[in-house]
């Protein structure tokens, strides 16, 4: 059986194709102005890695903050239902699956056999999602994704004020002023990231195994960082980015079995 | 080919600093400092025997004890004022406990109760104070004691931080803000975002899809408007109602939160005539209690 996830963040589209529940082809596009144009496209590209075409897809399931602009899928899945879902497929023993994106950060609670039980959502500040690294990679003048190495050679944190991205920005550009290490300031960033992350973990309640998806969880500073502040392992799958779309396809499969 | 223009910084806000006119300090028994280091702006007021004699407004800089410094040698600049000449500064504010020259340090919320009690008397029960990193809701007595407070300090999201942001976006001068922002014909729905980050995203959004500035503008003001509001009444707005700090000079923020509370604030005195300014309550407040502790040290 062949179907497909769209997950339909506000950053990027992530695309992945199932064949009898194993990934077959993933593909990714930056939203942009036109998320359906979008995720049309880094939908059509994963087909052709696949040499699939459009009708060979069972079914289409579409999750994420912008799923309503992804009009050629079949159903829709909540973020937390695609999030429990993949954890548990990524990993048996996944009972917490922390997803940190662009805009928005969840922690999502789960059964083995990836139902949804609880979830935490942040979606009113940025400090909390990944928006808050991008901004403070700007600040320090350091490319986003040498953020995480340059945070690793840091013994201890700058003290900043990071409960809000705005005011964040001005503090770190106060501590370059002071000749503060940009290696203690990023340490500083992901700490701060991790703590509020971390409190969403704790209001849920710990439940092990964590999992750990989303853009964030490519990142090895901000892991370092919620690993030290949660004092336990975390898991994360070989691909954090497509957990999403890994679960609306999961999810499409079990709607295109109960078709059959 | 790139069009090269020049970056303007719609951000920046004049700053200013002056001597009351007929007033000597050499005729005065105790001059007094209070010394205001905001996140944002610093602020020095010098008194002699409690009336105003010089104040100054300016930028905070990325260091609190170098602004300090400066704000305070700003307001005593050709007044022949020297350090010694000081019996008491209080420094107050985000940065107060590096006010090198201070002899001690109050929280700015006891200042901004003081100050506004020194600027519209003792009717004043609810002092709305807009900083550049916080928003407080202060309700005092007619002493201007502090009884109960409410603050926001974890959240750019109508502070004048949040302001600077947005006009900087809209490219709209800080100092305009206001005026243009009532310039709309009806007032829109306020933007859904609180986070400064996520709302300078949605106004992108309305902007694209042909929203005017000042219609964007409006919808943002009137969301910060709002949660200002909702902080005052959760301490409780009695009258007499009044507003200090630097959106006190916002009138978009000013005139929509009056509208909401349903309750008009007490107008502002004229600077010039008076030198009672809102934005200088902390550091008015600070240089009474200064006084105060002066006086307390001599009867020891």
């Amino acid at each position: 059986m062949l179907t497909a996830g769209i997950d339909m963040g506000t950053q990027r589209v992530k695309v992945v194709i199932l064949k009898d529940n194993q990934i077959l082809s993933r593909n990714q596009n930056f939203s942009g102005f036109e998320p359906t144009k979008a995720a049309e496209q880094a939908f059509e590209e994963a087909l052709q890695s696949a040499k699939l075409s459009r009708e060979d897809i069972q079914h289409v399931t579409a999750t994420g903050a912008g799923v309503e602009m992804a009009p050629f899928a079949d159903s829709t899945i909540s973020m937390m239902g695609a999030d429990a879902r993949a954890g548990a497929y990524f990993f048996s023993s996944a009972r917490t699956v922390i997803d940190v994106g662009a805009e928005e950060a969840r922690a999502v609670r789960c059964d083995e056999k990836g139902i949804m039980m609880d979830f935490v959502v942040n979606a009113r500040c940025a400090a909390g999602a990944g928006t808050f690294i991008e901004a403070m990679a700007r600040a320090l003048e350091v490319e986003l994704d040498d953020m995480g190495s340059l945070s690793l050679k840091a013994e201890r944190a700058s003290p900043i004020n990071a409960s809000c991205v705005i005011f964040a920005e001005s503090d770190v550009v106060s501590l370059i002023h002071r000749e503060e290490p940009k290696t203690e300031i990023a340490r500083a960033i992901f700490d701060a990231m991790a703590e509020r992350v971390a409190s969403m973990v704790h209001r849920l309640g710990i439940n092990q195994d964590i999992v750990l998806v989303g853009g964030a969880a490519k990142d090895v500073g901000f892991i370092a960082s919620l690993k030290r502040r949660l004092g336990m392992d975390i898991l994360i799958p070989e691909e954090p980015l497509f957990a999403g779309a890994v679960g609306a396809a999961l999810i499409a499969a079990k709607r295109a079995g109960r078709r059959q | 080919m790139e069009n090269k223009k020049e970056k303007v910084d719609y951000w920046r806000w004049l700053e200013y600093h002056s001597v009351m006119p007929g007033r000597d300090w050499k005729n005065a028994d105790v001059i007094t400092a209070g010394v205001d280091v905001g996140s944002v702006g610093s602020k020095a007021v010098i008194m002699a025997d409690g009336e105003i004699y010089s104040w100054s407004v300016m930028r905070t800089g990325s260091n609190s004890s170098d602004s300090a410094k400066k704000v305070l040698g700003w307001a005593m600049e050709d007044t022949g004022l020297t350090l010694k000449d000081f019996n008491y500064i209080v420094g107050t504010g985000y940065g107060r406990v590096n006010v090198p020259m201070a002899n001690r340090a109050i929280t700015e919320i006891a200042c901004h109760a003081k100050g506004a009690n020194y600027i519209w008397g003792p009717t004043v029960r609810t002092v709305l104070d807009v900083g550049g990193q916080d928003v407080k809701a202060i309700r005092c007595d007619e002493r201007g004691k502090v009884v109960s407070f409410l603050m926001n300090d974890k959240c750019a999201a109508g502070t004048g931080r949040g302001m600077e942001v947005i006009a900087d976006l809209l490219q709209i001068p800080i100092e305009e803000v206001g005026k243009v922002s009532l310039s709309v014909t009806e007032e829109p729905k306020p933007v859904s975002s609180t986070c400064v980050v996520f709302a300078k995203t949605e106004a992108v959004g309305l902007l694209r899809k042909g929203w005017s500035k000042e219609k964007v503008l409006a919808a943002y003001m009137r969301a910060m408007a709002i949660r200002m509001s909702e902080l005052i009444e959760k301490v409780g707005c009695e009258k007499d109602f009044v507003i200090t700090g630097g959106q006190s000079k916002n009138i978009g923020i000013v005139n929509r939160v009056e509208n909401i509370l349903g309750i008009k604030r007490l107008p502002v005195p004229n600077l010039e005539k008076t030198g009672l300014d809102p934005v200088s309550a902390g550091a008015m407040g600070a240089a009474l209690y200064a006084k105060a502790l002066h006086e307390k040290s001599l009867k020891r």
